[in-house]
């Protein structure tokens, strides 16, 4: 065993006490879905692990009903101190499944156990503990007195952070006196559905919490519901802009947290062997499934090459493999789908001229797997500089001058973060008012906490969650 | 008796600080309520639409980098300078309108008051909206909204001067540059406000004020990739659901159409519709 070689360390599946088919969530039941139920398999091996219900319209009709049921009967009636009290359950609970909970995403979705653990999990719990305080003090969310709460929240999620995700919506939406109807990647339904039994351990009255799992269709059908007066979705910009035009003219709030291609913007002075870690948790955190990663660097031209060759070496010690053991870096990716325009756009990126780089590793056989990848001599006009990949792929460019950097990096659609590595105070607060983005990390990156607002400027969306801002995209009293 | 020959005004668009015709030509007859004939109006195209665009990019640097005490300096020498030409406002919504003096006199000051309202709060928004936030680790940590840049108004149709300063002046507390449709029917009130505005120190292209039908010059707008957001507060006598579909084609942020005598009354919420929260997370050394 050479260094840097560790013997495999496989977290235990035996923690996880899963069905072999899991229904719909609704009214604080698992119910049967109508349509035909599918299968959720394990992007590292490719195996099954569950069958999923698929939701049809019936079945989102049941699960808006349970919801505006609730919401007239009970959760918008109920004190903001007892609402708190459920929600700190919630908190409470998943933090005493955290393990469970951690094991289930990484078999799920394919991210590293180090992630899920010490990141996904440990955050979902703070997003409820931080939401639960605010139930009872409306009041100061900064829309004067007596904001009231929208009715029924209608809440399309990602497969990138499957559980974080469903926290990032629920907890404020709970808070703030709204039912929720959730819809999980069809890909990744797994911990949706374990939180549902959370919902049921916590005995929250039954319809606030109520879970649809299926594909796209059964998240057109529940943003499209008459009966719904909020919508908040994360995932693509494309699907973004079909719920903008879906929902104009219905009144119905919405959020949209969309698509990315941030710049992470190197300058010379920068702590070099800081950037470095700051660069690969910037784009290879989660294999690059992040929409706010860091997926074009730009380096100050005179330390452009010094900055590649230590990319590289670090590179070399990543490590790709089962996400469910504790020494993985880079586990697999989400979908053959996603795989294949990982696979697409990487190799347009070399059509167009930019230079190909990867470590030397052995990808497992079965499962869908991506080497980390970096590309350098890119321009602002490849594909690969403009599109949004959504894996592992680092596009590197150059910059001479700060307003060179500055215009570079807002030379995009999106605005949803960026980074900035510099010694400069002064340099670092100066870029960072004139880079368009709603996140912006200053020697760090891909940071996130339930009491740091984030969102995207231009075409990654609108509205804000975490934070007071994303309590506020729950309530109205608004305009005042 | 003065035999003084009156000279009327021309009323023509604002564009870039200055008052181009339309480049199509057209003008349209602005009458009282009663139909008689008040002036020609410019009736602006989609060219003179994309034009104004054109001049409202190129003014948000400027604009939204100036100092929030610049801003609101600025914002209140208009309220000044419209206090100063109150007599010619009074006099055309009462032409215009068909109203009595005193409720002329009542919307001017309505108007100023307004004025002044948003000017107050150019350095003041950001402290209630933004904040710090108390992250888990050893990071400063600060939430502050900035404007979102290039706003689209359909201005109330239904009043000649109060409608357009509530939907204009609270876009540009916080730094964003305008391009309004004035009321249709009204729209020369709007011109003699873009008078104040080009007096009043208002960097060009702050302000770009288009005349004619809305119906006609909103849709261009609506879908200009150019445009960020989208004030829809007089729209709603227009196909505004359509107006709303083409805005999310760039995912523009959209205000719907209000009607009414409190349409677009003063609010925090009507300067933060049009801003972004950025969150800037920065490191702290171990000491």
């Amino acid at each position: 065993m050479s260094f840097l070689e560790y013997a495999p360390a496989p977290e235990s599946t035996a923690i996880l006490d899963l069905k072999p088919e899991y229904g719909l969530f609704i009214g604080n039941e698992f119910v049967p879905g109508s349509g035909e139920s599918f299968v959720t398999i394990s992007p590292a091996t490719e195996k099954p692990i569950a069958r999923i219900a698929n939701g049809d319209a019936a079945d989102v009709d049941r699960a808006v009903a349970a919801a505006r049921r609730a919401y007239d009967k009970t959760w918008s009636r109920m004190s903001g101190r007892d609402r708190g009290k459920y929600l700190f359950r919630i908190a409470r609970l998943v933090q005493e499944r955290a393990r469970e909970l951690a094991v289930a995403e990484s078999l799920d979705n394919g991210k590293p156990i180090k992630e899920s653990r010490d990141v996904d999990v440990p955050l979902v719990a703070a997003w409820f503990f931080y939401y639960a305080g605010w139930a009872d003090k409306l009041d100061h969310a900064g829309l004067g007195a007596n904001p009231r709460s929208l009715g029924v929240a209608a809440q399309v999620i990602p497969w990138n952070f499957p559980l974080l995700m469903l926290a990032w919506k629920i907890a404020p939406a709970l808070a703030a006196g709204n039912t929720v109807v959730l819809k999980p990647a069809e890909t990744t339904s797994l911990t949706a559905l374990l939180f549902a039994e959370i919902v049921q351990q916590a005995d929250l009255p039954a319809g606030v919490v109520n879970i649809v799992t299926g594909a796209g269709e059964t998240g057109r059908l529940l943003v499209n519901h008459p009966d719904v007066n909020k919508v908040a979705f994360t995932g693509s910009t494309a699907v973004g802009r079909e719920i903008a035009r879906s929902t104009a003219g219905t009144g119905k709030k919405l959020t949209l947290e969309l698509g990315g291609k941030a710049a992470n913007i190197v300058f010379d002075d920068a702590p070099i062997d800081q950037a470095i870690e700051g660069i690969v948790n910037g784009i290879f955190f989660n294999q690059g499934h992040v929409c706010c990663a860091g997926s074009r660097l730009l380096v100050q031209e005179s330390i452009h090459d010094d900055v590649v060759d230590r990319l590289k070496s670090r590179l070399e010690t990543l490590r790709v493999g089962d996400p469910l053991d504790k020494n993985t870096d880079v586990g697999a990716i989400n979908s053959a789908e996603q795989l294949a325009r990982i696979r697409e756009l990487s190799e347009i990126g070399e059509a167009e001229g930019a230079e190909r780089w990867s470590p030397a590793c052995d990808l497992p056989e079965n499962g869908f797997w991506f080497a980390p990848t970096i590309f350098t001599n890119v321009s602002t006009s490849h594909r690969i500089a403009r599109e949004e990949i959504f894996g592992p792929v680092l596009s590197v460019l150059s910059f001479r001058t700060p307003a060179e950097a500055i215009a570079k990096a807002n030379n995009t659609p999106y605005g949803l973060s960026a980074g900035i590595w510099s010694d400069k105070g002064s340099r670092i607060l100066a870029v960072a008012d004139k880079l368009r983005a709603g996140v912006i990390w200053a020697n760090t990156f891909n940071r996130f906490d339930p009491a740091s607002p984030f969102g995207g400027y231009k075409e990654s969306g609108y509205g804000r969650e975490g934070g007071r801002q994303g309590l506020a995209a729950y309530l109205k009293g608004g305009l005042k | 008796m003065s035999n003084h020959v009156t000279v009327p005004k021309t009323y023509k668009l604002f564009v870039n600080g200055a008052f181009p015709r339309s480049e199509s030509g057209r003008v349209y007859e602005v009458t009282t309520p009663k139909g008689e004939f008040l002036a020609n109006a410019a009736q602006a195209s989609r060219k003179d639409a994309r034009d104004a665009v054109v001049a409202a990019r190129a003014a948000v640097s400027g604009w939204s980098g100036a100092t929030a005490y610049n801003r609101g300096q600025v914002l209140y020498r208009v309220a000044e300078v419209l206090e100063g030409r109150r007599a010619q406002f009074e006099d055309e919504i009462v032409r215009l309108q068909g109203v009595s003096a005193s409720a002329a006199r009542d919307q001017v000051d309505e108007a100023i008051d307004r004025w002044v309202w948003y000017a107050g709060w150019a350095d003041k928004y950001a402290q209630v909206a933004g904040n710090a936030n108390p992250v888990s680790g050893p990071y400063f940590n600060l939430s502050v909204p900035e404007p979102t840049g290039v706003v689209a108004i359909v201005a109330p149709q239904d009043s000649a001067l109060v409608g357009l300063v509530s939907a204009l002046a609270p876009a540009l507390v916080s730094g964003n540059t305008v391009v309004v449709i004035a009321s249709e029917a009204f729209p020369l009130s709007a011109i003699t406000l873009a008078e104040v505005l080009a007096t009043s120190d208002l960097p060009k292209g702050v302000v770009n004020v288009l005349t004619g039908s809305p119906a006609e010059i909103a849709p261009w707008l609506a879908s200009h990739a150019d445009v960020n957001a989208l004030d829809l507060v007089g729209a709603g006598a227009l196909e505004w659901i359509d107006l709303e579909i083409a805005a999310a084609e760039t995912l523009k942020r959209v205000l719907p159409p209000e009607d009414g005598p409190d349409a677009a009354a003063p609010a925090l919420g009507r300067i933060t519709a049009f801003t972004e929260t950025k969150t800037v997370w920065h490191t702290k050394s171990l000491i």
